[in-house]
């Protein structure tokens, strides 16, 4: 983005013009409307808003699970479209997307579920396959419960193996939805650890430093870490341009709308 | 009182009875039509992407045989015994005793081969593995998997619906031979038990002049075509649209009963053939 003071002729990762997105769970309710909004390589957006604002949903329609309702959504500065074609997996496949709790399949294992999407897509050996499940989820510090099954731990350790999941594939940009909600200041601390080595380039990565996207509910824990803010209020994108000299109560207002007493 | 379950329980009734039995065909057709989509589609799928990505397809398939046909075999021998006892070993005292033993084999091989075997079968498979189907993946579904999956650019229908086409096609089939065997050999002994006067030899020849060869075919056929709808409807009706989790009970029942309307469908269809052969 122009706010680093650089220009980029990089294509975008992800791009929304003009863009009216709607709910997952309901098409007929607009959460946003006229977006604009581009993702560079290298960028580190948080994207805050209250409850109900459709956090999940912006993420699910920067992922592209979810198509605009009008405007366009370019991936990688590909139109995409809904289905399973191989041109269109291997573009998507360039973004993981986290979901809030994880998602993950319930009948699998933890280790199971971080296995499928290589077992599905590229041809390892066994042996191989251990090492890299072992790999990323030792990198989420989940190691320990490796064969438990997602309902034996917690809802935010459950999306935690969520990230070593979309980690997988080694994806260029990473979309979080929610992270940091109702977490212990320990854990929390752990999600920003774990996200501030993917920004600079994780081992478990091949050392490539990732694009991160996450949504928020407060900005205050992702100052000094996110690079880009944005707010989602009112059905619309609010970009925020001077989040290194704005006080927190300015980014707060502009997030619930009005002052904090 | 009343008025407190009439605010719970809201049931329209219908207006007229024409509009009702109209109203009931027009949403039948609709859900025929969704199904008869669904069912390309996946079809399409399960040939499109035969032998793709083996290393998580075939230990998910191979789940399903078990669960749906190894797991219901005691079930099936069982109920071949029950079979044989209650329908067979009566038919063949009533021939005796009127004289026709000479038809046995032919009212076996309508009764048992074409007709009782493979849909006494399909019921038990529905209502004991899919059933579990519409409840697993309506759970999937509302609890968000399905978005996982194809974030990680796996075909739902690829990963959810294809092994249980294959798993339960696979067990239909084997499950009617055994259930057709075991009913026919429960059947002699019955009869032998009553002291009918027919040797082995003598019900085995019956039996293999009464089966043709068109019967291998269509029993191979139905008995899949079978597993494959049990497979289908309660998918669909597991995966088709967003589910709350309370409505999946509900969903089970829907697909339990369309189930059985599309193997009869199915059956009504071989009978055709018959005819026409």
């Amino acid at each position: 983005m122009s706010e680093r003071g650089e220009v980029t002729t990089a294509t975008p990762m992800i791009e929304m013009v003009d863009a009216t997105l709607t709910s997952l769970v309901d098409p007929r309710r607009v959460i946003a409307e006229d977006v604009n909004w581009t993702v560079m390589p290298g960028d580190y957006w948080v994207v805050g808003g209250l409850h109900g604002v459709g956090k999940s949903d912006f993420i699910a329609a920067a992922g592209g699970i979810l198509l605009p309702a009008r405007g366009k959504y370019r991936l990688f500065g590909k139109e995409i479209e809904y289905g399973f074609e191989r041109e269109l997996v291997e573009t998507r496949l360039r973004t993981g997307v986290v979901f809030d709790g994880g998602r993950l399949l319930n009948h699998l294992t933890l280790a199971e579920n971080v296995a499928l999407p290589m077992q599905y897509h590229l041809a390892l050996s066994h042996d191989e396959l251990l090492a890299r499940v072992s790999e990323l989820l030792e990198a989420v510090d989940l190691l320990s419960v490796a064969n438990d099954f997602p309902s034996n731990i917690s809802r935010n350790r459950q999306q935690r193996v969520g990230l070593a999941r979309a980690m997988a594939l080694r994806p260029e940009v990473i979309l979080l939805d929610a992270p940091l909600t109702g977490l212990d200041p320990a854990d929390a601390n752990s999600w920003m650890e774990i996200l501030d080595r993917l920004a600079a380039g994780h081992p478990a990565m091949g050392g490539k430093p990732a694009t991160l996207v996450a949504t928020a509910d407060d900005f205050r824990p992702w100052r000094g870490h996110a690079r880009q803010f944005a707010a989602l209020r009112q059905k619309h994108l609010r970009l925020l341009r001077h989040v290194s000299t704005d006080t927190e109560e300015h980014l707060m207002r502009e997030m619930v709308g009005k002052d904090l007493d | 009182m009343e008025s407190e379950t009439a605010f719970f329980w809201t049931t329209r009734w219908p207006r007229s009875y024409v509009s009702f039995v109209g109203h009931r065909i027009v949403r039948f057709l609709g859900a025929l039509h969704a199904l008869g989509a669904f069912a390309l589609i996946s079809f399409g799928v399960l040939i499109s992407k035969f032998g793709v990505a083996r290393a998580v397809i075939y230990p998910v398939a191979l789940a399903q045989i078990a669960r749906s046909g190894l797991r219901l075999l005691p079930m099936i021998l069982f109920l071949a015994i029950a079979l044989g006892l209650v329908i067979i070993g009566q038919t063949v005292s009533l021939l005796s005793r009127v004289g026709a033993t000479e038809f046995l084999g032919t009212v076996m091989a309508t009764v048992v081969v074409r007709e009782l075997g493979p849909l006494l079968t399909a019921l038990i498979v529905l209502s004991w593995a899919g059933t579990a189907n519409v409840v697993e993946l309506g759970t999937a579904r509302a609890l968000g998997e399905i978005e996982a999956l194809e974030v990680m650019g796996i075909d739902p229908i690829h990963y959810l619906v294809v092994p249980r086409m294959i798993g339960m096609g696979l067990a239909v089939f084997a499950l009617t031979i055994y259930l057709i065997l075991g009913a026919l050999v429960s059947g002699y002994v019955w009869a032998f038990l009553q002291d009918v006067p027919l040797t082995p030899g003598e019900y085995v020849r019956q039996l293999a002049t009464s089966v043709r060869w068109i019967d291998f075919v269509v029993l191979g056929l139905k008995t899949f075509l079978f597993g494959m709808s049990i497979a289908v409807v309660t998918c669909y009706h597991g995966l088709a649209r967003m589910l709350r989790l309370e409505e999946v009970s509900n969903a089970t029942v829907r697909a339990v009963a369309q189930t059985v309307v599309v193997c009869m469908l199915i059956d009504a269809l071989f009978i055709l053939i018959y005819l026409v052969a």
